[in-house]
């Protein structure tokens, strides 16, 4: 097996299988109906994807597992995604400011997947890469009118993005797979989307009338599979009936 | 009657649809706000119980269905309070009532959903009732209404096929699931059942809608319908509908069926429901988180036009 390549699609599933499942958590709860409608089609594009890439991985992996198998009986230890993506919901600011950041580091990445060696990668991120931007036209225009918006919603806007901030570090940091993937020519520099991702950041913000958050300590640890105490409560609840009833088909 | 009042029912008679500038007697149009309102309600009010186990669906395919269903009923919601908004009554006026108690909702969504196999009786029984009583409203006289049914109906009809493939797949599973399936079958019989509302002798609003042709069939002629069709399909899943009464009548080519407890269906509509209270908390909970984003928003479209006039 290719572990450096399961391993990256283990990461890009997950990252989108966990926060569509923050998503959902949204749904019948939403501020507006527009919003809780659209809040569900964003969890709904991701578990899309989930699927595509951890069937993919599954099959990489060739030991008989699949998209199921991977996403209901792995533990916390072995899940991948980074920890922005396992934050919880907060209110709706603090769900669109982790929506932004994701968005505009999932498109980045999604538009250099597109030309990546590996045929089957790069027609995955090709269709979701038209979904994710729609995604980040969105989180941005939330983050816009939210920060533009009363000085409540100002300050809302501003504490989420200044609280989350510590998670996007991970975002851009490369390691062994990361790397391997790179020298073949299957996935980009992480470190290289870090400069248009900042662009990004700082433009919608200053439309926004927000400030950009500080240097601060960056927290790391998902991608390696060390969680905050958030991931295990999201397993025990998504996975309760595959642990509950093994082998049962549903 | 004036003659304005004949010449609407001549027209209704004659099977033209009434459209949102024509003239309308007012207790129509207030029967058909409270109608479509209250439906609207219901899809919104309906999300919560499916709602609920979307985080705990079994598989990625099921989490994808769900998903997609509840967010159909949320879409349901959203044509509805349009269609109601034709009738000259402003969508957050019906929030509004809806969250202060005065407008009702589908009394079935007072049930709580304990189990997956909920999930799989909902689709097969809320839904399947739900399309009977829908279908006649695609060809209701009020253009707006009867057109949005149309649409609805299609996604409730997959609903409904979701719902019964939970079903089928719990009743050809292991024992436990079977016996899930068969629970699920128990508690929402019943609700299920009343969903066509009080039987036709107590029914308050049946006799001018029939007239006015915003009801096409009476609530019993719903009931049967549904109870017809449901039956077999119990006996091809293999489960028991918690009626000992239930059987076919080949006399009457129907299913004949046992009293129904009217006493407990009034309760819950008086908000005695296991779940009136938790709905209706989260709906208010969920409408006064979202104020200030909402305020944030209206702000920001203020501030926008502002600079754009400048």
């Amino acid at each position: 097996m290719n572990q450096a390549l399961f391993t990256y699609l283990v990461r890009l599933g997950d990252n989108c299988l966990i926060l569509s499942q923050r998503l959902a958590e949204w749904c019948g709860h939403g501020p507006a109906l527009e919003e809780d409608i659209a809040l569900t089609n964003v969890a709904l594009d991701l578990l899309g994807h989930a699927r595509l890439w951890l069937s993919y991985a599954a099959e990489v992996e060739g030991s008989g597992r699949d998209e199921d198998q991977l996403a209901y009986l792995r533990d916390a230890g072995e899940f991948q995604n980074v920890l922005l993506v396992e934050q919880p919901n907060g209110d709706f600011g603090v769900t669109m400011a982790r929506q932004f950041y994701f968005d505009l580091w999932y498109s980045l990445l999604l538009r250099e997947l597109r030309t990546s060696r590996d045929e089957r990668i790069a027609a995955i991120a090709e269709k979701a890469a038209k979904e994710v931007d729609y995604h980040l036209q969105r989180s941005t225009d939330w983050v816009i009118r939210l920060g533009d918006g009363t000085p409540e919603s100002h300050e809302r806007m501003q504490r989420a993005l200044d609280d989350l901030w510590m998670y996007t570090g991970e975002l851009f940091q490369m390691d062994a797979p990361d790397t391997e993937l790179r020298d073949r020519g299957t996935g980009p520099n992480l470190e290289h989307l870090r400069e248009p991702w900042l662009q990004h950041v700082t433009k919608t913000l200053s439309e926004a009338t927000l400030s950009v958050p500080g240097e601060t300590w960056m927290q790391r640890g998902g991608k390696q599979g060390v969680h905050t105490e958030n991931l295990g409560y999201i397993l025990a609840e998504m996975q309760f009936l595959q642990r509950a009833y093994p082998g049962a088909q549903w | 009657m004036t003659p304005e009042e004949r010449e609407f029912q001549q027209k209704i008679d004659a099977g033209i649809k009434v459209e949102p500038k024509d003239w309308m007697p007012e207790a129509y149009r207030k029967t058909l706000i409270r109608q479509i309102s209250q439906h609207a309600h219901s899809e919104i009010v309906g999300q919560l119980p499916e709602g609920n186990w979307i985080t705990r669906a079994p598989t990625l395919k099921r989490k994808a269905i769900l998903l997609a269903k509840v967010q159909d009923e949320a879409g349901h919601g959203l044509y509805l309070y349009g269609a109601a908004e034709t009738l000259g009554i402003r969508r957050d006026q019906m929030i509004e009532d809806l969250l202060a108690g005065k407008a009702k909702y589908s009394s079935v969504f007072n049930y709580p959903t304990l189990t997956w196999a909920d999930m799989g009786a909902i689709g097969w029984l809320v839904d399947g009732a739900a399309i009977i009583n829908q279908i006649p409203l695609c060809r209701c006289s009020y253009g707006p209404y009867a057109r949005g049914m149309i649409r609805i109906c299609k996604e409730e009809n997959f609903h409904q096929r979701q719902g019964f493939d939970i079903m089928f797949t719990l009743t050809r599973g292991t024992p436990e699931q079977k016996a899930m399936a068969q629970d699920a079958l128990n508690r929402w019989w019943w609700p299920a059942v009343m969903m066509h509302g009080p039987s036709d002798a107590e029914s308050k609003h049946s006799a001018q809608s029939l007239q006015w042709k915003i009801k096409l069939f009476s609530n019993d002629e719903l009931r049967q319908k549904f109870i017809d069709q449901i039956a077999p399909q119990a006996e091809y899943l293999g489960l028991t509908i918690p009626d000992p009464e239930l059987k076919w009548n080949p006399e009457r080519g129907h299913y004949d069926f046992g009293a129904i407890d009217w006493d407990e269906f009034h309760n819950v509509i008086r908000g005695n429901g296991p779940c009136n209270r938790d709905r209706l908390r989260t709906r208010k909970e969920a409408h006064e988180a979202g104020a200030w984003v909402r305020e944030g928003a209206a702000a920001y479209a203020r501030k926008r036009a502002i600079r754009e006039a400048a």
